[in-house]
């Protein structure tokens, strides 16, 4: 009898082991990869930075040298300029532009299956050939948007000529393509909101735009918490559009950190300082979001 | 009923406007397709071309090395693997995760968690570093290998879903012997196809389009993808409007027939995840 406890006890441990080890042996690919793809890039990056690395010679360890060097160097100072420049442009206005869009679509409107694949080919399209029809419609002499402008007797504007408006020119044509993908994330935490608050709300006689500040934009609080985190992380990164429309010109003024990284690391194989320029770049993103987490995160559930 | 319908008038003055800014630059780009070279760069420019060129289209198929029949099945090469890969182990882990209790289970998950906010752009050289060392550049492996063990943001996306699933339903099948693996397989997956389809479709949008990488892994012509043979009408000097306006039109189809068929459930699936308000 007492045996028989024992036996049953122990082939229930072993169900529980068993259980678990299966857990193990379902995450060990996607462990895996983890620590292929990411942990150890992440920590080789580090190492390399502090190398001074041209992928035709040998790796000479110089310590911290290529940080110091990092922060005398005007291109990279003026890179830096620039991206924070377009992370202050482009997230605030793609943001707004996307919570209209989605409050717009929030509405018992017609045809909301049309709007909402219409709203997402920017999304879908390559970027290479938005980069591209974009560099032609902004074109100074022959572009769609100068002439359509002279019409009204604006004269013609150097869209990506011009050294002051060159990156926010980028900028306009990325929250173009971009703001359908917000804009879905935030349609379905606005389409979540139960029926039955906007119900109350109507019955006490609020105004719409009472309703969208008191009730819809505090309930959509993760999803904006989530959209803030990614576009800030994505416009740090900026890179194709600069790569496809201007390469950096009109002088250095359209470099962006990581259209500066990719040259060192691709143009000039300078791989040590192109490292640190990526760790310098990993910092600040990782500071921004901690700094949002404590933020904004304080309500949000995963 | 006077106020929620000025809203409503408002919302569709606000939904034509902004679907006029998103489509003009498409039709421009679909009236272009048609014309000559010399006549897209005439000033003032013209709306209707005055003679349609067919056979830019042609041109364009078969301007490269190869033709953009070829590069499709190249991009497919890299996008499909991509796809079903990225579904299957990060779902799996995904279900380990939320369902089966093992020591460390949630440390694990928040490093999954912080490795979604790690940038990719600083992977970028370590990885490009170890892929020359591996012998891999110039072939579809970097572009594969790495979404064949799932990608965290697909990890974290299924695990919300899959802790919405019913936990009665589960246990059934435990007593009745079925195997995780099977409760998995034939249960949660068929079951999250919103989530799925969504997953899917970002999936294959990212993968289609990620020029980036195309561009550092991939040399030679003949393994030249959609994005690349695009690419390649951007000469040193000047770009073939008329072959890339109409190689565009062509370029876009794959993703917008799969985003066309998912878009009823891409929304579903987000409303039932964490991203939900």
């Amino acid at each position: 009898m007492k045996n028989e406890i024992l036996s049953a006890k122990g082939k229930r441990m072993t169900l529980a082991q068993k259980d678990a080890m299966t857990g193990y042996i379902f995450i060990f690919p996607a462990v895996f990869g983890l620590l292929a793809f990411y942990i150890y890039p992440i920590i080789s990056q580090f190492v390399i930075s502090t190398y001074e690395w041209n992928v035709l010679s040998d790796p000479v360890f110089t310590g911290l040298e290529n940080y110091i060097t990092l922060f005398r160097d005007e291109i990279y100072l003026t890179s830096l300029s620039n991206t924070t420049k377009w992370v202050l442009f482009y997230v605030p206005t793609s943001i707004l532009v996307s919570f209209i869009m989605a409050l717009a679509m929030d509405m018992p409107v017609k045809g909301i299956g049309f709007f909402r694949t219409v709203f997402y080919i920017p999304v879908i399209t390559p970027i290479i050939c938005v980069a591209l029809l974009f560099v032609w419609i902004y074109n100074k002499e022959f572009g769609i948007l100068n002439y359509l402008l002279s019409l009204v007797g604006i004269p013609a504007i150097g869209w990506l000529n011009n050294t002051h408006i060159a990156i926010f020119s980028i900028s306009l044509m990325s929250i173009w393509k971009w703001a359908g993908y917000n804009m879905l994330i935030l349609l379905a935490a606005l389409q979540g909101i139960p029926e039955t608050l906007y119900e109350a709300a109507e019955i006490d006689g609020v105004t719409p735009f009472k309703k969208v500040w008191y009730i819809k934009i505090p309930l959509l609080k993760p999803a904006f918490f989530y959209i803030i985190i990614t576009s800030i992380i994505d416009a740090f990164q900026v890179f194709t559009e600069i790569y496809i429309m201007t390469k950096g010109g009109p002088g250095y003024s359209t470099y962006t950190i990581s259209y500066y990284l990719y040259s060192n690391a691709f143009e000039y194989g300078q791989m040590g300082y192109a490292c640190a320029i990526a760790v310098v770049l990993f910092i600040i993103i990782m500071t921004c979001t901690l700094i949002q987490n404590k933020l904004l995160g304080k309500n949000v559930t995963y | 009923m006077v106020k929620s319908k000025r809203s409503i008038v408002i919302s569709y003055v606000l939904l034509i406007l902004f679907t006029a800014i998103v489509l003009l630059p498409f039709i421009w780009m679909f009236l272009s397709s048609f014309k000559s070279q010399r006549e897209l760069f005439q000033y003032p420019p013209t709306l209707i071309p005055n003679k349609w060129m067919f056979s830019n289209y042609t041109k364009a198929w078969n301007s490269g090395t190869v033709n953009f029949g070829i590069m499709f099945l190249n991009s497919m090469k890299v996008v499909i693997p991509s796809v079903v890969f990225t579904i299957l182990t990060s779902s799996l882990a995904s279900y380990a995760f939320a369902r089966i209790r093992f020591k460390g289970r949630d440390t694990i998950f928040m490093i999954f968690l912080a490795a979604m906010m790690v940038p990719p752009v600083v992977l970028l050289i370590p990885q490009f570093l170890m892929f020359t060392g591996l012998a891999w550049i110039d072939t579809y492996l970097p572009l594969i290998v790495p979404k064949l063990f799932g990608t965290p943001f697909a990890v974290f996306l299924l695990r919300q879903f899959f802790m919405t699933i019913s936990l009665e339903l589960e246990e059934a099948a435990i007593i009745d012997g079925c195997k995780r693996f099977r409760i998995w397989w034939s249960m949660f997956l068929p079951l999250s196809k919103p989530i799925i389809a969504t997953l899917a479709v970002f999936t294959f949008q990212f993968s289609y389009n990620d020029l980036l990488n195309q561009v550092i892994y991939l040399n030679t012509a003949s393994k030249y993808t959609v994005q690349l043979g695009l690419a390649s009408f951007k000469g040193s000097y000047s770009t073939r409007y008329d072959l890339l306006m109409a190689a565009s039109m062509f370029a876009m189809v794959p993703v917008l027939v799969i985003y066309a068929f998912s878009q009823k459930y891409i929304v579903k699936g987000i409303i039932m995840t964490g991203l939900k308000g």
